[in-house]
């Protein structure tokens, strides 16, 4: 055996032009420092994380409070924390590109390898890696307190769902430094990720980091279903269920249905990847516009599993800032509920142009018009819970406000869409990109800022500044509006999607004020960071322990901030929709139960770190064609399932009298505390008791 | 005929089972879901495999005609559905504690099916793959090797379960935890063989009409 | 034991189901083996008969029935076959538009 064969064995197909500096050195050009730039960032953000937490010695609450926890608060944390890293990934390159084609009259500094790549890890890192994993955190925190659980119904399970998610996220940031990312796009089109045209890792690492985080996906849906059937206090019939809670049922069940297709998709992708198979080849009976057909079936339905919570959130936040009971009850749930079949049935809207005949692409039309309709009742809905409200303008309302212009105006654009005859003009252009990132930013993410803000109190018991926090958000509104309303016009004036350059100057204006907006955007990141560090630094100001700041109408509201890890002393009983604004109003709020009963909660697993590890291994190894990696990470895992399978003693119990002195000690500040104003809603003297100021409206 | 109350698919231990019986509504609900999602990852592989007939997917290679053998579909065929049986007939023992044996025994029988079944299976593929008519043949035997292996998979997965169980029940008894493994093994092993229905019927039966 | 009655009863619906199950795949299967019918029939009898044994197995062997207890297990079905129906049709339609197309 010479080191010629020996070594391909160890080290599967890296080599040393496989790191970033090196390609750099040898052919240096402002692109390849840029890639090699970011590979470094990468180095030393890894570097820096792990000596700060070895420098404080936080090895061990890190493990013990965190990584091994199975409650369903801390992965909720751990979650959002994901998607925010990535997130600062996915602005910036996404800022990277708007630059790019800002300058990018004739040519710009980037090479077209490049660029593919950063829309490829853009979309990707953005839909997989940000909204996913922040959706399914704010799930996580939130839907088993709305619904008077203790926890969700499978604990462990849903800690290897984090972790999955958490291998997919670490593959994508390591082809920052080992080898290249795909170039094909989000959607991972074959030809352009079959191995003809692109043996390199790139697209094998867009098929492991999806493949394997929309396992996890799955397996979150089926834990939140199950735990919204199974686990509701008693009372809480599904018609008395918070709004965010019917929105996640809906989402929990598209995951459940909808990540099969994405499964099947990246399977066969890597089947015709690994072993020679002809799904998708152009030759051998291949037939890669079922790619298309699968990846869509997937990716419909995903954009309203990404929506749903955030409608939900919207509901929550403009019921309680408006201080009434939300308009329309019925009419959202039904309204959710017909969003989600028939997301199910639009999915060939995203390929008109691909060949079929005329009537399959308008009965696909035609059903995808359908879905405004359930969405426009919902815009009415929460302009209907605003009217004569006693409107509170507080940071979530900002982003409320932002998503109701904004959202219609690319809902709008998205009717022209679902026609195809203009989708034929408009199809690849910019045009598209401005509209789906109109439905995305001002839904999705303004969704999820918005409940960031509304819920940060319960998690860590004290506000975020409020100054800074409007800010952020008239930031990220005008940040938006500068950088994609002028898309929406180069895509009509007929400037392609994805490309790196152009060569008509009529187009330069334009993109020149879309890369002023992208600045505004990394403004509004940066400013959303400072929000934290400020809120930080002056938590002493900001306290809430007393759990209910905004004048809460659901259950969440109703225990301590931070709750304690079993959430509720006592079940609650439920007696109607809002129980706890219904509590407060009738003055049964904050009373001492009867008696205390022990808590079993799940102990503190390492399987999930299992998990991680290993996947990532797992991951690596197939990228890299080092099969011993592969197989023994493989191998590792089940290995560890089946002797976990064989531990009979998973729970700890919490004393009664544990329990019980907890919750006094609370109920003592609770009737200690003055119940504050809404007038005084930010102010240092808002502690988490809210007075009940006026009787319902009748409205 | 409400025997017992129901609280979740598939045979219900009952409330004689005592807290078992409770716990088993989240879990064996849970484990119901994932197989419904699972349903979906196989009818799209159905619906690939329907879509890849025909000359232009077999690409001058073989069709159904000249790969499929009838007499061993129908042996494994045999072969599942007496499987789902002896499952079924552990399941009703340890629904009425009958004991450790009358359960372990019919599960015993059902792992050797199992087994067997795999054996003829991989048979088969061995000598289609003898004749060069492996995936990289053609689209159609790529959508045919991604179909049928991934319910031999499945198999094998729940064959590596019933063992894994086999020596929890050596090591446990029937306790609370191993009866609601076994709820749920039972409910996979029968979705398999619902699984199998399709194979049969759509690969085998319509491949070789005609 | 209030339940060893049953266990008969229970007994005799897995063994009915077992037979049930067995004359549905016999018959499909030695038509094909005869070819005693044209190819259409077969297929249609093929088709029937694979419907009639799915509904054969949640029935006896999976104890999904129309009783009025936890609706959700059979919701849960109804609604995976609806998904499944849009799925499989819209991505067979799509697919043979898109070949018929290219000849």
């Amino acid at each position: 055996m010479t080191p010629d064969t020996i070594l391909p064995m160890i080290f599967g197909r890296i080599g040393l032009d496989s790191l970033p500096f090196v390609p750099a050195i040898l052919n240096p050009s402002t692109s390849e420092f840029i890639a090699a730039g970011a590979a470094g960032v990468v180095f030393l953000g890894a570097f820096i994380v792990l000596g700060v937490v070895t420098w404080f010695g936080w090895w061990g609450p890190l493990w013990r409070d965190w990584l091994t926890s199975t409650d369903h608060k801390r992965i909720g944390i751990m979650y959002i924390v994901l998607a925010l890293v990535m997130m600062a990934r996915g602005v910036i390159e996404g800022a990277l590109m708007r630059v790019q084609q800002g300058v990018g009259l004739d040519g710009g500094f980037l090479s077209d390898g490049h660029f593919s790549e950063l829309f490829s890890t853009h979309g990707t890192i953005m839909i997989f890696f940000v909204a996913m994993p922040f959706i399914s955190g704010v799930i996580n925190y939130v839907m088993p307190l709305q619904i008077g659980a203790r926890d969700v119904s499978f604990p462990v399970l849903n800690q290897i769902s984090l972790a999955l998610t958490a291998v997919g996220a670490a593959l994508i940031m390591i082809s920052l430094i080992l080898g290249k990312f795909s170039t094909g796009g989000w959607p991972a089109y074959p030809p352009y990720t079959g191995l003809a045209f692109n043996p390199g890792p790139g697209p094998d690492y867009w098929i492991w980091s999806v493949g394997i985080a929309g396992l996890g996906s799955t397996l979150s849906g089926i834990n939140f279903a199950v735990t919204i059937y199974k686990e509701r206090a008693p009372g809480m019939t599904l018609f008395r269920m918070p709004l965010f809670t019917w929105t996640v049922l809906c989402t929990a069940i598209i995951m459940v249905f909808a990540m099969p297709p994405l499964t099947v998709a990246t399977a066969t992708l890597a089947l015709d990847r690994y072993l020679d198979f002809h799904f998708y080849t152009n030759d051998l009976g291949g037939n890669m516009m079922n790619y298309v057909n699968l990846f869509w079936l997937f990716g419909h339905p995903e954009v309203y599993l990404l929506i749903l919570p955030a409608y939900g959130i919207f509901s929550e936040v403009i019921a309680t800032y408006s201080g009434k009971r939300l308009y329309g009850y019925m009419s959202l749930v039904v309204a959710t509920m017909s969003i989600s079949v028939l997301s199910f049935t639009v999915w060939l809207h995203h390929f008109f142009t691909m060949g079929q005949s005329a009537n399959v692409n308008i009965a696909f039309g035609i059903a995808s018009m359908f879905i405004a309709v359930p969405t426009g009742v919902k815009v009415y809905d929460w302009m209907a819970t605003m009217y004569r409200g006693r409107i509170r303008f507080s940071v979530p309302m900002v982003y409320a406000t932002g998503f109701l212009m904004l959202f219609v105006i690319g809902g709008l654009t998205g009717v022209m869409l679902a026609n195809p005859t203009i989708s034929f003009q408009v199809h690849n252009t910019l045009f598209l990109v401005a509209h789906f990132h109109n439905v995305i930013i001002p839904g999705v993410l303004f969704g999820l800022l918005a409940g960031y803000h509304y819920w940060f109190p319960k998690a860590f018991g004290f506000r975020l500044n409020t100054r800074w926090g409007y800010i952020t958000a008239v930031l990220w509104i005008v940040g938006f509006c500068v950088t994609f309303f002028p898309l929406y016009v180069l895509g009509l004036m007929g400037m392609p999607r994805r490309s790196v350059s152009f060569t008509d100057p009529s187009f330069e204006p334009l993109t020149l004020i879309a890369m002023g907006g992208a600045m505004l955007v990394l403004m509004a990141l940066s400013s959303l960071m400072i929000q934290l560090w400020i809120s930080v630094r002056d938590r002493a100001t900001a306290q809430v322990p007393l759990g209910d700041p905004w004048n809460g109408r659901t259950l969440e509201w109703s225990i301590p901030s931070p709750p304690p890890e079993y959430n509720f002393a006592v079940i609650p009983q439920v007696w109607s929709r809002d129980a706890f604004a219904a509590d407060k109003e009738a003055g049964i709020a904050y009373q001492e139960p009867e008696t205390y009963d022990a808590i079993a909660v799940p102990s503190n697993t390492s399987i999930g770190m299992v998990v991680c590890i290993g996947g990532v291994l797992l991951g690596l190894g197939m990228v890299w064609y080092m099969w011993w990696l592969a197989a023994v990470s493989f191998l590792g895992i089940v290995g560890a399932f089946i002797v976990r399978s064989f531990q009979t003693d998973t729970h700890r119990i919490i004393p009664a009298a544990q329990v019980a002195r907890d919750h006094r000690v609370w109920l003592a500040q609770i009737a200690a505390s003055p119940e504050v104003t809404r007038a005084q809603e930010c102010s240092p003297a808002n502690r988490g008791r809210a007075m009940n100021e006026r009787p319902e409206p009748s409205l | 005929m409400t025997q017992f109350e129901r609280k979740h698919p598939g045979l219900n231990l009952g409330s004689h089972h005592g807290a078992a019986h409770d716990q088993a509504e989240a879990l064996v609900f849970g484990f119901w879901v994932f197989l419904m999602s699972d349903l979906i990852i196989f009818g799209l592989m159905f619906a690939t495999y329907i879509t890849m007939q025909g000359p232009m997917a077999e690409a001058g290679g073989p069709g159904p005609a000249q790969l499929y053998d009838l007499r061993s579909a129908w042996i494994q065929t045999l072969l599942l559905l007496t499987s789902s049986l002896t499952f079924g007939l552990a399941s009703l023992a340890m629904r009425h504690k009958h004991g450790v044996a009358p359960v372990v025994v019919p599960l015993v029988v059902t792992l050797g099916l199992g087994l067997t079944f795999l054996g003829f299976e991989l048979h088969d593929f061995q000598g289609m793959l003898a004749q060069g008519a492996g995936p990289g043949r053609s689209g159609f035997l790529s959508a045919f090797f991604g179909l049928v292996p991934l319910h031999g998979l499945h198999v094998t997965a729940g064959c590596i379960w019933l063992m894994v169980m086999l020596a929890q029940i050596a090591v446990f008894g029937l306790s609370d935890m191993v009866k609601l493994r076994l709820l749920r093994l039972g409910l996979f092993w029968h979705f398999l063989d619902i699984i199998w229905i399709g194979i049969f019927s759509i690969v085998y039966l319509a491949g070789l009409t005609g | 034991m209030k339940d060893e009655p049953n266990y008969r009863q229970e007994l005799r619906s897995y063994l009915i189901g077992f037979v049930l199950a067995l004359v549905l795949t016999a018959v499909p299967f030695g038509l094909v083996a005869t070819g005693a019918l044209a190819p259409l029939q077969t297929l249609g009898v093929i088709t029937v008969f694979a419907l009639i044994q799915v509904v054969v197995h949640f029935r006896f062997f999976l104890h999904i029935d129309l009783s009025q207890q936890k609706r959700e297990d059979l919701h849960l079905i109804l609604f995976t076959v609806l998904l499944l129906l849009i799925m499989c049709t819209g991505m067979i339609w799509i697919m043979a538009s898109l070949s018929e197309r290219m000849h």
